[in-house]
């Protein structure tokens, strides 16, 4: 029965695409097409770009997505808890104090070491 | 079987009867590819006017009454427009960054209990399938500035992609107060606990959450004071640079559904949906099994649930027009030394004000006065501490130190 609700998310998701594609296809019908070299240059403030753009990035964007997925599994181990606390009892709530301390501990460690500083 | 009847099965039992297939099309074609992006058509109207207002302008006036029909003719325009698409670019990727962004935005509302029984789905997973979905749409706006091979647009999708991932995280542990409260992940669940209990804003930890929610709700639709991936002063317009026509239409169109979306879905959470009044049940009780009083139980209930919607978009209208843009810095601390251990300690909170409050199973004026008092106490202090906490660390480091141009731009 449950598994009939993603039959429905599977149909939006097509109605989604088929919704945000059916404009782009009548653009394709009606919209002018004129080509020119100059339109088609990459858009940056009228000077021409210099140098490659897929390069290597500075590394402080992956390590706020490292924390970002720490953080993120362990909200997923935080909702079964969360949604089963009435019927848990006062152990469970022990436990995740303990689970919740050790969580901030690893925040604590990494604003120590430096890596919520942006610079 | 009738439509009122089925609407009410519906919500509690899908099958896949011939029913159930008219109710999923109405809903496919008349409710999202039909009313939402009606709504959304307007909030962008709603919108010209409000900041007109705002910066002492009149706003939209010239097509039809009070510029009424300026949606319909920025369509128009939209569809006229040539798409161009720069040379380099990765030509597939940039025409599917668009459709990703807005199907994540149209999935996140497959959830919203608007009213009773007027849910499009209701898994038992239902918080845990809403920040799937909506986690989708940062892939997309990376692939928007990745596939345009514009140094801006890089930069505004790296920028979008730190602070999406950073304002995730409160937003997710701002719920689980809601969780453990309901004892469920369904949204229809939740707005059942509301309905015995209370609305969730009306209790400290409560508030709380609700602030940490629509602060981080504000960041994850890109808007002032948090819309650094797209600001226009520095990077042009980020992620959607190189987007002209209606692959930007798309963009656009998108961010006011995830406006509208996170609305829905922080009403629901934490305003009740649409009950009117904060600590009754008012229209629900007067469904007694009659097509009649749920009818009218459900037209109460979806003007009281869109009204609320339309005050966030409001809100979050009035504080565009109010707040400057963060720096970047600033705005990633307030995530992970603010918001973040406020989350944390909240859910040591709602778990006190669960003993105290929820766990007889109904509200005792009692238990609810100490809840109120010893709870609210509890939250204030924690906010306290947590602000205090960053003061001192801030005061031991002072943020010039890290930007040495700041500090001479200051004379110091």
């Amino acid at each position: 029965m449950v598994a009939h609700n993603y039959v429905f998310v599977g149909l939006l998701l097509l109605v989604a695409v088929g919704f945000a594609l059916a404009p782009l296809a009548l653009v394709a019908l009606v919209a002018p097409r004129k080509r020119s070299p100059t339109k088609a240059d990459v858009f940056e403030c009228g000077v021409r770009t210099h140098g490659e753009t897929w390069v290597r990035f500075r590394i402080q964007y992956y390590i706020y997505a490292i924390m970002f997925v720490v953080f993120d599994v362990e909200t997923v181990f935080l909702y079964p808890w969360a949604a089963a606390y009435g019927s848990l009892g006062t152990f469970a709530l022990v436990e995740m104090t303990v689970f919740l301390a050790l969580l901030f501990a690893g925040l604590a460690y990494a604003w120590a070491k430096g890596v919520l500083r942006w610079a | 079987m009738d439509v009122g009847t089925a609407l009410i099965a519906q919500s509690h039992r899908v099958d896949l009867s011939p029913t159930t297939a008219i109710v999923w099309a109405l809903w496919l074609l008349v409710g999202f590819a039909g009313i939402f992006p009606g709504i959304v058509a307007y909030m962008v109207w709603l919108e010209r006017k409000v900041a007109a207002r705002f910066q002492d302008r009149i706003g939209p006036n010239r097509v039809g009454p009070f510029g009424l029909l300026q949606p319909i003719a920025d369509a128009i325009k939209l569809i006229v427009k040539e798409s161009i698409v720069p040379r380099p670019a990765d030509g597939l990727v940039h025409l599917l960054a668009p459709v990703i962004v807005l199907a994540s935005a149209f999935l996140t509302l497959a959830v919203v209990p608007f009213a009773v029984g007027l849910v499009p789905i209701d898994p038992p997973s239902g918080l845990v399938y809403l920040i799937a979905v909506s986690s989708l749409s940062p892939l997309g706006i990376f692939l928007a500035g990745w596939s345009s091979r514009n140094k801006y647009s890089l930069i505004g999708a790296m920028r979008a992609v730190a602070q999406l991932v950073s304002y995730e995280i409160p937003q997710v542990l701002a719920t689980i107060p809601v969780v453990l409260w309901a004892g469920s992940l369904s949204l229809v669940s939740i707005f059942d606990h509301q309905a015995k209990f209370g609305w969730n804003a009306f209790t400290p930890p409560g508030l709380l959450a609700f602030a940490i929610f629509l602060i981080a709700g504000v960041a994850e639709v890109n808007r002032t004071p948090f819309d650094i991936p797209e600001a226009e002063s520095e990077i042009i317009a980020g992620y959607h640079t190189e987007y002209s026509g209606m692959r930007f239409g798309l963009f656009f169109l998108a961010e006011y559904l995830g406006v509208f979306a996170i609305s829905c879905v922080a009403t629901v959470l934490f305003l009740g949906g649409g009950m009117p009044l904060p600590f009754s049940s008012f229209p629900v009780n007067l469904i007694d099994g009659s097509v009649g009083s749920y009818i009218l139980a459900d037209a109460i209930l979806l003007a009281v649930f869109l009204a609320k919607v339309l005050l966030f978009i409001f809100a979050m209208f009035w504080v565009r027009a109010t707040l400057p843009r963060m720096r970047i810095d600033r705005l990633m601390n307030f995530a992970w030394k603010y918001l973040v251990p406020l989350c944390v300690l909240n859910i040591l909170f709602a778990a006190a004000w669960f003993e105290v409050v929820v766990r007889p199973g109904r509200i005792e004026a009692g238990r609810w006065a100490v809840g109120m008092i010893g709870v609210g106490l509890l939250t204030a202090a924690g906010v306290q501490l947590v602000f205090w906490a960053n003061r001192k660390l801030a005061a031991a480091a002072p943020i010039d130190a890290d930007w040495p141009a700041v500090g001479a731009a200051r004379g110091g």
